[in-house]
């Protein structure tokens, strides 16, 4: 049996009537110490597919195997990499690591628990910032702060969010290499969602399309067998790149022109800014909806290809 | 380069609004309103309250700020249990949907009573206890109850907007409840929390002048309703400033706390 594996995962949100049905019929095994990067569209359900396997949210129907439990409630041996980083702004940078590592590793003494969380500021070059709070950070530091209370955590399997969506190339390389030696380094059964083929290619031992939503399924998994490691400069001439790269996007592609829609949704930014206490409406009767936050105040509408 | 009195207009223009009010008072106390003690009048009956402001007289006879000292005492003491009782139950409507279904609508029907209903009710619930202030309890209870509201209910508002992601976080981490209260819910509340805290202040001071007046305790307020029923209105004048200056000022120390959490 696999390490990790989901089977036949089906998943909407909302009522009947008004319903969309984000993933459907997904199946998924993931082997110990490998490397899987799934590549979809925004609005696909990549989030929600990452959700389910960290055990954040439960599939309406399938199953969620992992490590031999049947869809168990998450903990720090999934650790996740939010898509909106998830940071607590009222701890510091190093605050944020500790927490984790304070929860995590309560049987080691403050003084290893304090140099194995200096060591992972460190190792995302945020030690220079270790005492700013999060509203302080670019968004790309906060994307590194993230990842190294992830890290931090020595979780079983990474689960990888679209971590480096709000980095510029250059940080974005130094931490795809980062990613690249930890995986090496330590082993690590690593699954890896982003949007960005190449990114997965040459990261992954295995790159999986998620096609659009809604009812999106995941794709045949096309196997990425240039030796470890991997440089970014060689690999971008090789042969077998280009033609992993030509079969990911032709699937998608394919998958796209299927038909046309426009959707208009909620943007959730990053939660960085504090709670906007006048917006939120006097409470009456009846059930209430939370008050609204400045940074939720905010709407896209998109054209999908569904 | 402005000219320098518009450099100044921070200053000058509220003295200037001052007098005009000082201007009406004086008007309309040797005009329609015969019995309104003029601004002179006022400060030259006033002065030995202000001069002396620790003097002890007798029970209803003395000092401005010792009177209001006893009527701060009270109000920290009725406040504080507000915000004891309060910020639990503001937690329990904002976590439970049966909690809130269940007390929302009382409580909407409670949070406009006002303090002059509340009193005699107080009067009565402790009126058979054996050894304790009647007076005292009943005033407390009113502070309390009337206080307490705003500190409920944005305290609710504040846990029900506590992001997902957060808890998600917490649920990562498996941090237990308790820990997943105190280093999650608490600091990701307190800004609400704190909004609650500097309303309820205000309505508690509201509360003490009703408290005092129908109880005849020595403060601020029952000074006031002491000298109105004794025909020296001069002091009521004084009361009234006294009231609004210290009510003032309970504000601004309380958004200067609300803003060190705001940002946090
Ligand atoms: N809690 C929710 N309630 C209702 N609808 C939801 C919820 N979460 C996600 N959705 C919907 O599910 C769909 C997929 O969302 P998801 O966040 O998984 O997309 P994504 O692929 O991660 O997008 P992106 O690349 O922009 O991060 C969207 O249409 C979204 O509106
Ligand atoms: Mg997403």
């Amino acid at each position: 049996m696999s390490f990790l594996q989901l089977q036949g995962v089906s998943m909407g949100f909302g009522l009947p009537g008004r319903r969309t049905e984000v993933l459907a019929d997904i199946d998924l095994e993931i082997e110990q110490g490998e490397f899987v990067a799934i590549v979809g569209y925004s609005g696909s359900g990549k989030s929600t597919l990452m959700s389910i396997l960290a055990g954040l949210l439960r599939p309406e129907s399938g199953r969620v195997l992992f490590d031999g439990r049947d869809t168990p409630e998450p903990g720090p041996d999934r650790g996740l990499v939010f898509q909106n980083y998830s940071l607590l702004p009222w701890l510091t940078v190093y605050e944020n690591v500790a927490l984790a590592v304070d929860q995590v590793f309560s049987n080691l003494s403050p003084a290893e628990r304090r140099s194995h969380t200096e060591r992972f500021v460190a190792m995302v070059n945020l030690t220079p910032a270790r005492d700013k709070r999060p509203s302080e950070l670019s968004g790309g530091m906060r994307q590194r702060v993230s990842v190294a209370r992830t890290l931090a955590m020595q979780p079983k399997v990474l689960l990888l969010d679209e971590p480096l969506g709000a980095l510029d190339a250059l940080t974005r390389a130094t931490l795809q290499d980062e990613i690249a030696r930890i995986r090496l380094a330590e082993k690590q059964t690593v699954v890896l969602i982003t949007n960005d083929p190449d990114e997965a290619i040459l990261l992954a031992d295995r790159v999986i399309p998620l096609t659009a939503g809604p009812r999106a399924t995941l794709g045949p998994s096309i196997p990425v067998t240039l030796p470890h490691p991997r440089d970014r400069r060689a690999i971008h001439g090789n042969y077998d790149f280009k033609q992993i790269r030509h079969e990911v996007t032709q699937y998608l592609l394919k998958a796209r022109t299927r038909h046309r829609t426009t959707l208009t949704r909620a943007l959730v930014l990053p939660d960085v800014e504090p709670e906007d206490i006048t917006h939120k409406s006097p409470p009456m009767f009846g059930p209430k909806g939370r008050a609204r936050r400045r940074n939720e105040v905010k709407t896209e509408t998109v054209e999908v290809s569904l | 380069m402005k000219p320098s009195w518009q450099r100044l207009d921070f200053l000058l223009l509220p003295l200037l609004g001052g007098a005009f009010i000082l201007l009406l008072w004086h008007l309309s106390s040797h005009s329609w309103s015969g019995d309104l003690p003029d601004p002179a009048k006022t400060w030259h009956e006033s002065k030995p309250y202000v001069l002396e402001p620790w003097a002890k007289r007798g029970e209803l006879d003395q000092g401005i700020l010792r009177f209001t000292m006893l009527s701060l005492w009270l109000v920290a003491k009725g406040y504080a249990i507000a915000l004891i009782i309060g910020t639990p139950i503001g937690f329990f409507l904002g976590l439970s949907p049966t909690f809130n279904k269940a007390f929302d609508p009382i409580i909407q029907i409670l949070r406009p009573v006002s303090p002059l209903a509340w009193l005699p009710l107080g009067m009565v619930l402790f009126a058979k206890l054996k050894g304790v202030n009647v007076t005292e309890l009943a005033a407390l209870f009113t502070i309390a109850l009337c206080s307490m509201w705003p500190t409920v209910l944005n305290t609710a508002v504040g846990v029900r907007a506590i992001p997902t992601d957060y808890l998600n976080v917490a649920r990562v981490l498996k941090l237990s409840r308790w820990k997943t209260l105190t280093k999650v819910m608490i600091p990701a509340t307190l800004p609400y929390m704190f909004t609650g805290f500097r309303l309820s202040l205000g309505i508690a001071w509201l509360v003490i002048v009703a408290a005092e007046m129908l109880t005849g305790r020595p403060g601020v307020g029952g000074f006031l309703w002491q000298q109105y029923n004794a025909l020296i209105y001069e002091q009521i004048i004084l009361c009234i400033l006294t009231i609004g200056g210290v009510g003032f000022v309970l504000d601004r120390l309380m958004s200067v706390i609300e803003r060190r959490f705001k940002t946090a």
